[in-house]
């Protein structure tokens, strides 16, 4: 799967993300600067992780409105692939790609910490190395990763299959039924808060992020 | 407003009747009103070193792996792999006192800036803290907001937080520290210097736009606090990280380019020092024109132009067919690019504004004849060595151990870990509290960075050599205990009134402490800072020679942390006395703070380390951690919370009391597990090295000699009571 990686200004965990992505891959991730409007070739879109913009404003919400997303837009709805981890959700969720919303964490601190994700569904591009209900350790780094979405959207969510990754034991930042990570319906446009990017290597403290990237490789 | 200028002005600006008489000198007239803002800030304590110069002399900087010692904006050492680290250690102790968030975020950003100015990519920062009594009203506000700011900085500009230290004591109340470090690589061939050349070179501003925020910021931090402290609000600068975060990616974009003569963020002082330092240390000159600064306020005076300290801003030479080259990099990105100026041959610096010569000062003599203070010293008298046996023991070990971990100056840190980034860049090895120094990896390269900081503050104060270098040792210690090779540190020296005896005594003999300290364990200084006048109505801080240690590590797969793997035997490395004075046991149990702090031998340590490591790097060590505040007992602990393994403690020696040989401090001592004890103990006794089996790992309880048990939960719910139950406790209304 060709891969490219959407750098807004302030976004700092893009070469993260393009280890992983190489490392399952074998091949290095297009970069793409905001400003560009052409996304021809790329199977996946990646927006990592940050502070797009400095996120003075509402998080990703100076970020979704950048010359690219009308390009993702589009790549959404020709049936592509899209990844948005932490900002990269953040940016989702205010560009309309994803439904609900990141609000401050419910401690209204920083969290930097492990923490377990429970797999809700593992027959989507980018869960299938993955099992149904299996648990995986990833790394959070956020102030606001408290999802949010209307009592009707959630049920929505969940009864179409949509919820995709939920916090396993603590819910440490309130995220409505402990959701952290959601997908478009067509299962093909995923945001999530955790960086699985940031556990692909046994020295970094382990590989529980790499079947992601694994199946997207593979995909 | 421009005001006349005479002595009294000088006096408020603060420099004494002697260096203004040298100001006229100088000038051989009377000085304009921005000529003497201009000389009082490059000549306040802060930006001319004037009470500490002759003392940082004495300071080791060489070793074959040294590539730029002091005297740059950070130090540079050859890591391997043509690579080069950079990093240095910064205060912003006054900012953090009168404005925690923005002083605490503020000394974030500069330290980062003195680092990608030389060409570096920023890949971890640590910070050494130092908090009032938890007990005073204001010391909580504090933490919250240095906490909030070190985080809301770092987070935002993608830098790992890996590491750092907190001590709390009643002396930092009205003067808490706040000591920044940042780790960066470049490599060794791309190293950018802030030597100005180039007759006619254009000299470019970029960054943020200038305003009228922490105008004489550097002269505040030059004097003590009093009362009235708040009303110097208006000094602290206010940081912008996402415009920090473009200025690394643009600068670093345009280092990749020919274009770049010499760069120089500009820090304290702002515009004023970082052009007289680049033109001073080309010996060429420099003429500016103000009316090109980006300004954010309108109406601004060439005194606050040339005096603002407002963040993220960077001056540079460049080469003058590379401009639009320049140019377009800094659009991209964003950000302001602005010809303010050129290098003249006339030796002076001259600045225009609005069609007049504002200052035109000659910049020989303004850096050359900076004050140069031997101020009077007095030595600390030393303090008796306390007799363990005559110490009683009124809680016990279980009790003792437990008291001990949850006490502010030991107990976990993780609320405050917690709210730092320490993974993004995908290369943190070793997160804080995992080992006892971060290990960071170097992007697609085996090699690693290992990093700490350290200082045991109330050795100082006790015995201001031994805690000189004490701190010098423990950093060297802890870098030895993850498996890296020390190779170098920077100092952030934080001390009371020099122009009190007593303290520049503390200041003096700390030097000469660590001196001795680098000199045995080749582990020079490259880098540092030195921040004075931590007072605040006569009363001054504890002296903190804060030490950031950097060391390098082959192959990152080697290095080990200090969490306590199954079935091991646990050994200690060092020989332990039981030295209780000064410890914390003694402290938080006896509530005494008195004795002679645990004497360093610099040979004992130096072989009990180099023998460590060697047996870290052939894989015979599981666990290390070396042996510091709390002594032995607590580092068990420690080791047991970590990975949530338990160990049974062996019976100590007779001839050493109970709680002083847990407990106490000895220094050059080791915590290792290893599978098979008498085996390596006998290489180590081969090696003169001493070792001592003192237990086996395993289960989930804490097994004491005396054969109390604690479980693991148990510590660990000691361990980590304070932080949150302090800071959460009333926090939410």
């Amino acid at each position: 799967m060709k891969a490219g990686i959407v750098v807004f200004p302030g976004i700092n965990r893009e070469r993260d993300m393009a280890i992983a992505l190489e490392q399952s891959s074998g091949e290095k991730p297009r970069m793409i600067w905001h400003k560009e409007t052409d996304l021809s070739g790329l199977d996946l879109v990646v927006i990592p992780g940050g502070f797009s913009f400095g996120d003075y404003l509402r998080c990703g919400a100076m970020a979704a409105r950048s010359p690219v997303m009308a390009a993702i837009h589009a790549h959404a709805t020709r049936g592509g692939y899209i990844l948005g981890v932490c900002n990269g959700f953040q940016i989702l969720t205010e560009a309309g790609l994803l439904p609900g919303a990141l609000l401050r964490n419910a401690a209204l601190r920083f969290l930097s910490m492990d923490c377990q994700l429970t797999v809700e569904r593992a027959d989507t591009v980018f869960t299938k190395r993955y099992q149904k209900g299996q648990t995986f350790r990833s790394v959070m780094a956020h102030g606001d990763g408290n999802f949010f979405a209307d009592d009707a959207t959630l049920d929505r969510l969940e009864g179409e299959g949509l919820v995709a990754f939920r916090y396993a034991g603590e819910n440490l930042n309130g995220s409505a039924r402990a959701i952290a990570g959601v997908y478009s319906p067509n299962l093909r446009v995923l945001g999530l808060m955790p960086h699985p990017e940031d556990l692909v290597d046994p020295l970094m403290g382990g590989t529980d992020g790499k079947p992601l990237f694994d199946a997207l490789a593979a995909a | 407003m421009e005001r006349d200028v005479n002595q009294a002005l000088a006096r408020e600006f603060g420099l004494n009747a002697e260096e203004y008489n040298r100001v006229l000198e100088i000038m051989g007239r009377t000085p304009s009103f921005t000529e003497l803002g201009v000389f009082s800030v490059m000549w306040s304590e802060h930006c001319s070193y004037k009470s500490s110069r002759v003392w940082l002399k004495q300071l080791p900087t060489k070793a074959p792996w040294v590539i730029h010692g002091p005297g740059e904006n950070a130090g540079v050492v050859a890591i391997g792999d043509g690579l080069a680290a950079i990093f240095k250690m910064e205060s912003h102790n006054h900012p953090s006192f009168i404005e925690p968030y923005q002083g605490a975020a503020t000394g974030v950003g500069g330290i980062l800036r003195d680092v990608f100015t030389m060409g570096a990519r920023p890949i971890a920062n640590l910070n050494a803290l130092r908090f009032g009594s938890p007990d005073n009203a204001r010391t909580r506000r504090i933490v919250d907001g240095v906490v909030r700011g070190i985080g809301g900085y770092g987070n935002c500009v993608g830098v790992p937080t890996v590491g750092g230290e907190i001590n709390f004591h009643p002396a930092y109340d009205g003067n808490p520290l706040v000591n920044a470090m940042t780790v960066g690589i470049a490599p060794t061939d791309r190293i950018f210097l802030s030597a100005a050349a180039g007759i006619g070179n254009p000299v470019v501003y970029v960054g943020s736009k200038t305003g009228r925020d922490g105008i004489h910021g550097a002269t505040m931090a030059s004097a003590e606090f009093d009362a009235n402290s708040e009303e110097k609000r208006p000094t602290v600068q206010v940081g912008d990280p996402f415009t920090e975060k473009l200025l690394i990616e643009a600068c670093l974009e345009l280092m990749a380019t020919d274009a770049i003569v010499a760069i120089q963020d500009m820090g304290a002082a702002g515009l004023t020092s970082s052009s007289v330092e680049m033109a001073g240390k080309g010996g060429v000159g420099i003429e500016l024109n103000l009316d090109n600064v980006p300004a954010r306020e309108t109406g601004m005076t060439a005194y606050e132009f040339m005096l603002s300290e407002s963040q993220e801003r960077m001056l540079m030479v460049l080469k003058p067919e590379r401009e639009a080259v320049a140019r377009a990099i800094f659009e991209k990105w964003d950000l302001d690019f602005s010809i303010i100026g050129y290098i003249t041959d006339t030796g002076r610096i001259t600045v225009r504004h609005q069609g007049e010569i504002k200052a035109d000062i000659p910049l020989a003599p303004l850096n050359d004849q900076a004050p140069l203070y031997t101020r009077p010293t007095v030595e600390t008298p030393k303090q008796e060595q306390l007799n363990a046996a005559r110490i009683e023991d009124r809680l016990g070990l279980t009790a003792g151990l437990r008291k001990l971990l949850a006490c502010p100056d030991l107990c976990s840190r993780a609320w405050v870990w917690d709210q730092y980034d320490s993974t993004v860049g995908g290369q943190t090895v070793k997160r804080p509290g995992a080992a006892d120094a971060a290990v960071v990896k170097l992007e697609g390269l085996k090699r690693a960075l290992a990093l700490t900081t350290d200082c045991t503050p109330r050795y100082c104060l006790a015995d201001p050599e031994m805690g000189g270098m004490q701190a010098v040792a423990e950093a060297w210690r802890n870098l030895t205990a993850v498996g890296a090779r020390p190779l170098a540190i920077t100092d952030n020296m934080n001390f009371g009134n020099p122009e009190k005896p007593e303290i520049m005594g503390q200041f003096a003999a700390a030097i000469r402490g660590m001196a001795a300290a680098c000199e045995a364990l080749d582990f020079p200084v490259v880098s540092g800072n030195v921040s004075l006048y931590n007072e605040t109505e006569g009363k001054g801080i504890l002296p903190t020679p804060a030490i950031g240690g950097l060391g390098v590590l082959e192959d990152a797969a080697q290095a080990v942390g200090y969490g306590l793997p199954s079935w091991l035997d646990i050994v200690v490395i060092g020989k332990t006395q039981g030295w209780l004075g000064q410890s914390l046991w003694l402290r938080e149990i006896n509530g005494r703070e008195d004795g002679a702090p645990p004497p360093v031998d610099l040979a004992v340590e130096r072989a009990n380390g180099d023998f460590v490591r060697s047996r870290i790097l052939s894989g015979e060590i599981r666990a290390c951690h070396d042996v510091s505040d709390g002594g032995l007992l607590v580092a068990v602990a420690e080791m047991a919370m970590a990975s949530g393994v338990g160990a049974r403690l062996s019976a100590h020696p007779r001839d050493v009391p109970g709680h002083a040989y847990w407990f106490g401090e000895d220094q050059g001592r080791y915590v290792v597990a290893v599978p098979d004890a008498a085996s390596f103990i006998r290489t180590s006794e081969a090696a003169g090295v001493p070792a001592v089996r003192i237990g086996v790992s395993g289960g989930g309880d804490l097994t004491l000699p005396d054969g109390g048990t604690i479980s693991i939960e148990t510590l660990r719910a000691d361990h980590a009571g304070f932080f949150p139950a302090w800071m959460n406790g009333d926090n939410r209304s």
